[in-house]
């Protein structure tokens, strides 16, 4: 998308501070013009926020003693064995509230209550989002409303009983597929209406500008954290960092501290569903297309008149249609790598870690660790018998983004408790 | 075709009125009834017509244009079936198309524009392609003769609506407050400031959209601006009457209102 008109000299407000609005071709800002310039404010405001200390050491403080970080770079010793590569999770499970979703929220309601909006909306599809905000919200006095998906509401009631407890409102949304692109629609339809009061706190690394980069920044904790705490256990960098793919927070800020080191693969795992041939998943940069969802270009799933699709998997955080715009661009230049892993192995995958390693991995997670179980045994097909190919060539990060308590009900339902 | 939009406004200020302008959903409930509809609004006396293309995900609708959008593709709609009925409309007023930006791109901007310029189409808006995003479109627009209405806000700086104004083509859409569409019990205020500030700033009329639903809002926004627009109110009447005559009647007695409303109120400005 070029710049073409007069107006356009606008653009570039975020640059200037160094946030990126534009990732190649992807990003940018699709959007209402009455969003315009709250976006343009949010830009500055974080440009701002970034550069100062006292903001640096409150958000430091509370993601040490309120979150709980650094979380582990915990080495799985029997899935290594399964997998015949050393294998290292990164525990956001451990993390305050269950997921890796608290860095952004704690991080967005500070910047919220910088701005002085005493009001956050956020979304939610698994809601581990939701509850991040709700919590971050009760700890800075900000009042909370949370939008999901009622199908959303139906597969992780237990979240919802603890957003309601941390005093969000969760606002029901009906529309469509009842889950998270229709909840995203709703948050974007409430800061429209009062974004003068209200800050938008999305729950991941998508949206228009400058929300990719401001996610991504407050997310990456996670990738510099697993790259010092490997180099300190392993006095190397690992050869493969994975990492699930729904939005792709989790995923980006695994990867941005290993961009810079060409050595290191990273791969992205996104929801194959009922597999990329039912049209039935939740794929967006294994099966996509280039088009605009909530906001910014990306991959996403669209039919040929550019209407969006709905998403489908069995966890309720990959289920949308769309994708951070820096992972389109990351895919494009080869950088990184997205793989796609169908509910059915994401389920198997969810039960073999339990019982391997005594984790219940939450199910987005469970499919980054499907990919890496499926990798090995077509490692082990490919070779002699016995012997893991890979032994001995490095070892894997994989981020474990979330805890599975929330997804027992789905997966009992789905596996029976055997 | 740009001029044709131009000439409305020209001729409803020749009558010491603004233009009106409803807005319809292409295909709601069914194609059949919005070819019916779409007769009905030219019959009443629109002055021009806004056209929507059904979307999956219009960020800048409210409730009652969503569910419609999402009726009309529930009932076959497309891109050229709602542009079938922009054709029907264009040789007795001015159409403006209206919808989103991935359906621009997914149609690619040339054959995009083409086929609403084939379709008799004046000009075209789509409201999450500020003019950042939208070169090519536009480029594409302004290339097959039709205008990219750009949209303004309430919280759009004035330097800002400046810019947007002096580049305006067709006319310039004034967003009155910052919901997204749908009906409001009362008029923002402060809507008349920002009005003549647009007006001041604009080479090309301004007509006001968003939360006008009554005969008294339209002749009160009539006095203050070049053109009104109403959206909610119409799609709401023909989900409500549940046939084709009944809604046909229903559009058709409250344009004949909202008419009668502005040419009673006048206009308070030049």
């Amino acid at each position: 998308m070029s710049v073409g008109t007069p107006a356009g000299a606008a653009a570039g407000a975020g640059a200037a501070l160094g946030i990126e609005e534009r990732f190649g071709p992807y990003g940018g800002r699709f959007v209402p013009e009455v969003l315009i310039a709250a976006l343009d404010q949010l830009t500055s405001a974080w440009g701002e926020a970034r550069e100062d200390v006292d903001f640096a050491d409150e958000l430091a403080r509370l993601l040490g003693d309120f979150v709980g970080r650094p979380t582990p770079l915990y080495r799985a010793e029997r899935l290594s064995e399964r997998v015949g590569r050393r294998v290292y999770l990164k525990r956001e499970d451990l993390a305050h509230t269950g997921a890796h979703k608290i860095n952004n929220a704690v991080g967005q309601a500070l910047l919220a209550k910088r701005m002085g909006k005493r009001r956050v909306i956020a979304e939610t599809g698994a809601g581990q989002h939701g509850v991040a905000a709700a919590t971050a919200c009760a700890l800075l006095g900000l009042e909370c409303v949370v939008y999901m998906g009622t199908e959303d509401m139906r597969r992780q009631a237990p979240n919802v009983e603890r957003m309601r407890l941390l005093g969000a409102d969760v606002a029901p949304v009906e529309v469509g597929a009842r889950t998270l692109k229709e909840a995203v629609s709703a948050a974007i339809r409430d800061w429209v209406t009062n974004v003068a009061s209200a800050h938008y706190v999305i729950g991941s690394a998508v949206g228009p500008a400058p929300y990719p980069a401001l996610v991504r920044d407050l997310q990456r904790v996670i990738g510099d954290e697993a790259r010092e705490q490997a180099l300190a256990l392993e006095g190397a960098l690992p050869g493969r960092v994975i990492a699930c793919v729904g939005g792709g927070s989790n995923a980006i800020g695994t990867f941005t501290a290993f961009i810079g080191d060409p050595e290191v693969e990273l791969i992205g795992v996104e929801a194959g569903g009922e597999g990329l041939d039912s049209g039935r998943h939740g794929a967006s940069l294994v099966a996509g297309s280039t088009g605009v969802l909530h906001g910014a270009l990306s991959a996403v799933l669209a039919d040929e008149e550019g209407q969006i699709l709905e998403a489908h998997s069995v966890s309720a955080g990959l289920d949308y249609p769309g994708v951070g715009p820096e992972h389109a661009y990351l895919r494009d230049t080869g950088r990184a790598r997205y793989e796609a892993v169908p509910d059915a192995e994401a389920l198997q995958a969810f039960r073999e870690l339990t019982r391997l390693e005594g984790i219940i991995p939450a199910l987005e997670p469970a499919h980054a660790i499907a990919w890496l179980l499926s990798e090995a045994r077509s490692a082990r097909d490919a070779s002699a018998p016995g012997r893991g190919a890979e032994e001995g060539d490095g070892f894997d990060v994989l981020t474990l983004s979330g805890r599975g308590d929330k997804d027992l009900a789905e997966v009992v339902a789905r596996l029976g408790d055997g | 075709m740009a001029d044709r939009i131009a000439a409305a406004f020209a001729a409803a200020r020749a009558q010491g009125c603004a233009a009106l302008m409803p807005y319809m959903m292409g295909g709601f409930p069914d194609h059949e009834t919005s070819l019916a509809i779409a007769d009905a609004y030219a019959d009443a006396g629109a002055d021009l017509v806004e056209l929507g293309i059904p979307y999956s995900d219009p960020l800048a609708d409210g409730p009652v244009i969503h569910a419609a959008a999402t009726r009309a593709l529930a009932a076959g709609a497309t891109l050229d079936s709602a542009l079938t009925i922009c054709e029907r409309l264009a040789s007795r007023v001015p159409v403006v198309a209206m919808t989103y930006a991935n359906m621009a791109l997914a149609r690619g901007p040339e054959r995009f524009a083409r086929a609403l310029a084939d379709a008799g189409a004046a000009g075209a808006i789509v409201p999450d392609l500020p003019p950042e995003e939208g070169g090519d479109v536009a480029a594409a627009l302004r290339a097959a003769g039709l205008a990219l209405v750009p949209l303004v806000a309430p919280t759009t700086d004035p330097e800002r609506r400046a810019r947007l104004c002096a580049a305006a083509e067709g006319f310039v859409y004034l967003v009155s407050d910052t919901r997204t569409t749908g009906e409001r019990e009362a008029l923002p205020s402060g809507l008349a400031d920002l009005v003549e500030a647009t007006r001041a700033e604009s080479p090309v009329p301004v007509a006001v959209g968003f939360g006008i639903g009554t005969p008294e809002q339209v002749a009160a926004v009539g006095a203050i601006a070049d053109g009104v627009i109403v959206g909610s109110r119409l799609v709401r009447a023909v989900d409500e009457a549940g046939g084709r005559d009944a809604a046909t009647a229903a559009v058709a007695g409250f344009i004949g209102e909202a008419r009668q409303a502005i040419a009673a109120a006048g206009r308070a400005v030049q």
